[in-house]
């Protein structure tokens, strides 16, 4: 199990960062996905954006992006219709069968 | 760099049978044989074999069960465009010498373990396709103003083609407002929008310029070729509305076989779901970005049938490792003036679109008779 999924299984969305050219490596690895170089695994800030939204059901689901860097896909908690570039934030992340992300829009 | 051919054709029926997937491989390739009567095993010297299945050795099985003692023998798995993919495999090895004569087949069962993205972190819990195509969809529907009638027109369109296609999945048609009121599987794509999972194979033998004449009289040749990967993780297609890749491998061919989206006849686009074609037929070229919804519209209310005159993977299925080259094969016919009641008048040079995993990539070939 990666460092990754081990922090997800804790509601800790860390990922690695490059001890070379300081950029965050996405997906998450052991080296660098730009220079080879190494990495270090750090905390990624839980604020990010919506990228875009559709819904499944009563489940809305949405890419959201973090850090200008980072997008991923998850549920969203919203109790209005939501806008392209909104912000957010990561209320829970976690791994069971896979990884899981539950995002909240921000007012 | 050799000219190369492609000379014969082999195709099974697309469905749900519960089938080996080598045994599926054989009968495309006994369809392929029983076509070519001047084709014997020892002609072979490459078999590759493109499938999601997780079978191991399988090049070696399909080689073994259908007699053939190939030099170069090997799977090619790259999801959805494996077939296109081992097709330009064995373009490479004849091209460059190292073969003259190239079998290749691909199959995929109906349910296949490619159908399921399960490695890709990006996507969180959403594994499956439909969360893809509905962020593609609702993206394109903001930007452009396609509309769920739009979107019908597209299942409509390939659903009526696929009923003079003898392999394809589905035997009916439907009407729009069928469509539009198939059940919804999210907010933007409804079942009818989908292709399906399903069981089939085909086959595909490629050949140098010297070697095609003991096969065919009616050799098509691959002329262009472009190919591009931008990442395994969905997410990093950057544009929602368009297929980045798709663009590059379009780019790429076009320039290799020296021709540009107007002297496309006929073509084989991967719609895997129905904004996919909207948005490939705009990022291929024949249309401005943004009128995708308007081109297709268009071929519907005239019936051309030159944008997936099988059906595509909409009306004829998607059986995975199988539909690049099944739609290499409708190509082929095409230019062959052997497509029978789908034949698109006058077809003389063709393009295929095959793309995987939310067109993170794509592989174009241009095929002319």
């Amino acid at each position: 199990m990666t460092k990754f999924e081990e922090g997800l299984k804790k509601d800790e969305f860390v990922c690695s960062e490059c001890l070379t050219c300081k950029k965050l490596v996405w997906p998450p690895n052991n080296f660098c996905n730009r220079c080879f170089g190494d990495v270090k695994w750090r905390p990624v800030s839980r604020c990010g954006k919506l990228v875009e939204f559709s819904k499944k059901d009563e489940t809305v689901f949405c890419i959201a992006e973090f850090e200008n860097e980072i997008r991923i896909m998850g549920s969203l908690k919203c109790s209005c219709v939501p806008v392209i570039g909104q912000s957010l934030k990561l209320v829970k992340c976690s791994h069971n069968e896979s990884e899981e992300f539950v995002f909240q829009l921000l007012i | 760099m050799r000219k190369v051919a492609l000379t014969g054709f082999g195709l099974t029926e697309f469905n749900k049978d519960d089938i080996a997937i080598d045994s599926l491989m054989l009968s495309a390739v006994k369809s392929l044989f029983d076509s070519a009567p001047n084709l014997s095993q020892k002609d072979v010297d490459v078999v590759l074999t493109s499938t999601n299945d997780n079978s191991k050795y399988l090049s070696s099985i399909v080689s073994e069960i259908s007699g053939i003692r190939p030099k170069i023998s090997h799977s090619v798995e790259s999801l959805c465009n494996s077939g296109a993919n081992s097709v330009i495999s064995a373009f490479s090895y004849i091209a460059s010498g190292l073969a003259d004569v190239a079998l290749v087949v691909g199959a995929e069962r109906f349910d296949s373990p490619g159908l399921v993205l399960e490695w890709d972190k990006s996507r969180g819990q959403y594994k499956h396709p439909i969360y893809w195509s509905s962020m593609f969809t609702k993206s394109h529907v903001r930007k452009y103003g396609t509309t769920k009638e739009d979107l019908a027109i597209v299942s409509a369109k390939n659903h009526n083609h696929a009923l003079d296609n003898p392999c394809a999945y589905f035997k009916k048609t439907y009407s729009i407002d069928e469509i539009m009121n198939s059940k919804n599987l999210t907010d933007d794509i409804r079942l009818l929008d989908c292709s399906m999972p399903c069981s089939g194979s085909a086959a595909i033998l490629l050949a140098s310029e010297e070697a095609m004449k003991k096969f065919t009289d009616s050799p098509v040749w691959i002329t262009g070729i472009g190919q591009k990967t931008l990442s395994a993780g969905f997410t990093k297609n950057e544009e929602l509305a368009s297929m980045e890749s798709t663009i590059d491998a379009a780019t790429m061919a076009y320039k290799m076989a020296k021709k540009e989206p107007g002297d496309i006849d006929v073509a084989e686009v991967h719609d895997a779901f129905s904004i996919c074609e909207i948005i490939e037929v705009e990022d291929l070229g024949f249309v401005r970005k943004g009128k995708g919804n308007e081109f297709v519209r268009t071929l519907y209310e005239t019936n051309d049938r030159r944008i997936n005159p099988r059906g595509g993977l909409i009306g004829a299925g998607h059986p995975l490792g199988a539909t690049g080259m099944a739609q290499i094969v409708e190509i082929g016919q095409q230019l062959q003036g052997k497509a029978g009641k789908r034949q698109v008048s006058q077809a003389r040079v063709g393009l295929v679109q095959n793309m995987s995993a939310a067109a993170t990539s794509s592989s174009i070939l241009i095929l002319e008779s």
